[in-house]
């Protein structure tokens, strides 16, 4: 009895928290615009009974799903959403990398002090940092200014509404879940595998890549994609950082709710990002279980 | 349509000294009203005022549509009033309880009119003007003493464009504006419903879009006012806000705002009480407090944009009533033009016009 009721709290969260919302956003793709409150139809009307029932599912169709295929726009949107969050996620793992070895690396005294200063960005908004990126990064900027004043440009960079504005703010914000795993992974590694290999004649470079990186495999898996999942959906980024044409599927989401006052077309390409989604989040899970396997 | 920061929901709730059980909820665009208003009204009234402010007509929209938004005053812009009584979200008010209605002014109320026949279900709180905010010297640098400053080719003629994009332009990310203006430019109807008629909006985008360095409809002002960008398309009120924050950092900046000779277009901002408010009677009584003269001065005179009550105008400051680009004159009012809301079918086919104006897609 007690271990059900323990399971149970996971799955009842599950349930209300991810469930439950997706079968009304499901509903909602299957239904038509309507100039009324909520702005859709049909509306499920429980007092009529049965009858209710039947000519509110006679209601629904998947419309809403042909009419996504008509327009290039969303397959457009969705495919430079995946290769902005793919090209995100290496940068990440390219900067977060280094930053978890050497924390990993440092004196014992000194990494819980490395692991604060890596959480405390988290401490202020998230929309006050994006914010502080846009002083940097702006025409009559930081970054410009010091670059002008140092001779290195003759006239501003325009980084600011650029893709680059865009990977530079991805990459700033998603660094933590990058170095955070990988930084646990490298942490568990025995050094002394690292001299072992070094005794049977790896030079430093060949014992890195031989020994450390595939013990901190898991780690760098589980980083890239918690960089990459939420990337893919991002939305403020791109919206405060980029330029007018960088299309991503958030902002395609935003126009069609807002905008348009399509609930039912939003909500379906909710559900089509959902899916996407559901591919790389199985995979993840697949591999946390191995991991824990090899563990175990 | 005032739309400074990205103050979704920055919550400003005022607390009277005494307890009442009297509460009235508002939702206003952010940074829309003189905030010592607030106090006074919950001194003279005893009711609780909560004030929340969001900066987009379609978050106002989604919450009404939603419905229980829990708020008994809201500020939708005309063209979206519209809309919304169609979708039945706000209730008729009862003018028995607004006696201070008579200090509206007619010229704005029949204006209205085309969005609320018979001001049925809203009151005007301040409208505006859609045009172009200049950085006068440094435009005047690049474009010659005789840059067309009062004119939509500012902006329309690639070839001013081509000179101006390298010190930064930007547009307002608002469709329902900015094709209107395009489709005025090249003498079309502007408040055209018909998709071919809109689609000839693409024709004028096209050539200046590589000049355009962002579509948005609040960073201007800071830009503007910080000198990263030269030129903006964008609301009067927000315009002339940059211009005094430039006055203020004595930057070198220097702003003016002009509502286009070939013709702006004018919005309304309208009060509502949703349909579900649960303090009908409070909203009313704060209609009310807001049509008498003097309050309603007090709050043009602070952000700075017209209002709709022509009592309240002997208690204007003349920097307000004065300015021309805040009051134009009966002429230059003559010269602007407004617009209804599209049709679900057309609204997509603008949106989608737009997305493709804006990312070549």
């Amino acid at each position: 009895m007690r271990r059900f009721t323990l399971i149970a709290i996971p799955y009842f969260w599950l349930l209300v928290l991810f469930l439950v919302p997706f079968v009304i956003v499901l509903k909602i793709s299957l239904s038509d615009v309507a100039l009324a409150r909520p702005p859709y139809t049909p509306q499920l009307d429980l007092s009529l009974g049965w009858e209710g029932l039947r000519t509110f599912f006679s209601g629904l169709d998947f419309e809403n799903f042909v009419f996504l295929t008509t327009d290039d726009l969303y397959w457009k949107a969705y495919v430079s959403s995946l290769k902005i969050a793919l090209v995100s996620t290496l940068l990440t793992l390219m900067v977060g990398y280094p930053i978890a070895y050497g924390m990993a690396r440092a004196p014992n005294e000194w990494r819980p002090t490395l692991l604060m200063l890596v959480i405390l960005p988290f401490w202020t908004s998230f929309l006050i940092r994006v914010y502080s990126w846009m002083g940097i990064l702006a025409n009559e900027g930081t970054l410009n200014t010091v670059l002008l004043w140092l001779g290195v440009i003759d006239t501003p960079l325009q980084i600011m509404n650029t893709n680059t504005a865009v990977y530079i703010g991805i990459v700033y914000t998603y660094l933590p879940f990058m170095v955070l795993p990988i930084y646990s992974a490298l942490e568990k590694m025995d050094e002394s595998l690292i001299e072992a290999a070094e005794d049977l004649g790896c030079s430093k470079l060949a014992a890195f890549w031989l020994v450390t990186w595939p013990l901190s495999r898991n780690g760098i898996i589980a980083g890239c994609f918690l960089v990459f999942i939420p990337a893919i959906g991002e939305f403020v980024i791109p919206s405060l950082l980029g330029g007018s044409g960088t299309l991503m599927i958030g902002k395609v989401l935003f126009e069609e709710f807002f905008s348009n006052r399509d609930w039912p077309v939003a909500s379906a390409v909710a559900v089509i990002l959902l899916l996407i989604l559901i591919i790389p989040i199985i995979l993840f899970q697949r591999n946390e279980q191995k991991a824990r396997e090899a563990e175990g | 349509m005032k739309t400074p920061f990205l103050t979704l929901t920055a919550t400003l709730a005022l607390t009277a000294g005494l307890a009442q059980a009297d509460e009235v909820r508002v939702y206003n665009w952010s940074d829309y009203i003189d905030e010592s208003l607030l106090a006074k009204f919950e001194e003279e009234t005893g009711i609780d005022l909560i004030y929340d402010v969001f900066d987009s007509n379609e978050v106002l929209e989604t919450k009404m549509l939603a419905g229980s938004s829990g708020y008994d005053v809201v500020v939708p812009t005309g063209t979206f009033l519209q809309r919304q009584i169609s979708a039945g979200a706000f209730q008729p008010l009862d003018k028995s309880k607004l006696p201070n209605i008579e200090n509206m002014w007619d010229v704005i109320s029949e204006r209205t009119e085309k969005y609320d026949p018979g001001n049925e279900y809203a009151i005007n709180y301040m409208w505006g003007t859609t045009g172009i905010g200049v950085n006068e010297p440094k435009v005047r640098e690049i474009l010659g003493e005789d840059a067309p400053v009062t004119s939509w080719d500012l902006v329309f003629d690639p070839a001013n464009m081509e000179k101006l994009a390298d010190c930064g332009v930007m547009f307002l990310d608002a469709p329902a504006e900015m094709i209107p203006a395009a489709l005025n430019y090249i003498g079309e109807d502007p408040d055209s419903h018909d998709p071919d008629v809109i689609a000839k909006a693409e024709e004028v985008y096209m050539p200046i879009r590589p000049y355009i360095q962002k579509f948005h409809s609040s960073e201007y002002i800071n830009a503007l006012a910080n000198g990263d960008i030269c030129v903006a398309v964008g609301w009067s009120g927000d315009i002339l806000q940059a211009r005094d924050r430039a006055a203020e950092a004595d930057n070198g900046v220097e702003i003016s705002y002009y509502a286009p000779d070939e013709g702006a277009q004018m919005w309304f901002d309208q009060m509502a009480i949703p349909v579900d408010a649960p303090n009908p009677e409070a909203a009313h009584t704060f209609l009310n407090f807001i049509m008498d003269a003097e309050n309603m001065a007090a709050a043009s005179n602070y952000v700075y944009y017209a209002n709709g009550n022509k009592a309240s105008q002997e208690y204007l400051a003349e920097d307000v009533i004065g300015d021309p680009a805040i009051y134009p004159s009966p002429e230059a009012m003559e010269n602007t033009y407004t617009t209804t809301p599209f049709e679900p079918r057309v609204q997509r086919d603008v949106t989608r016009l737009w997305t493709k104006i804006k990312s070549g897609t």
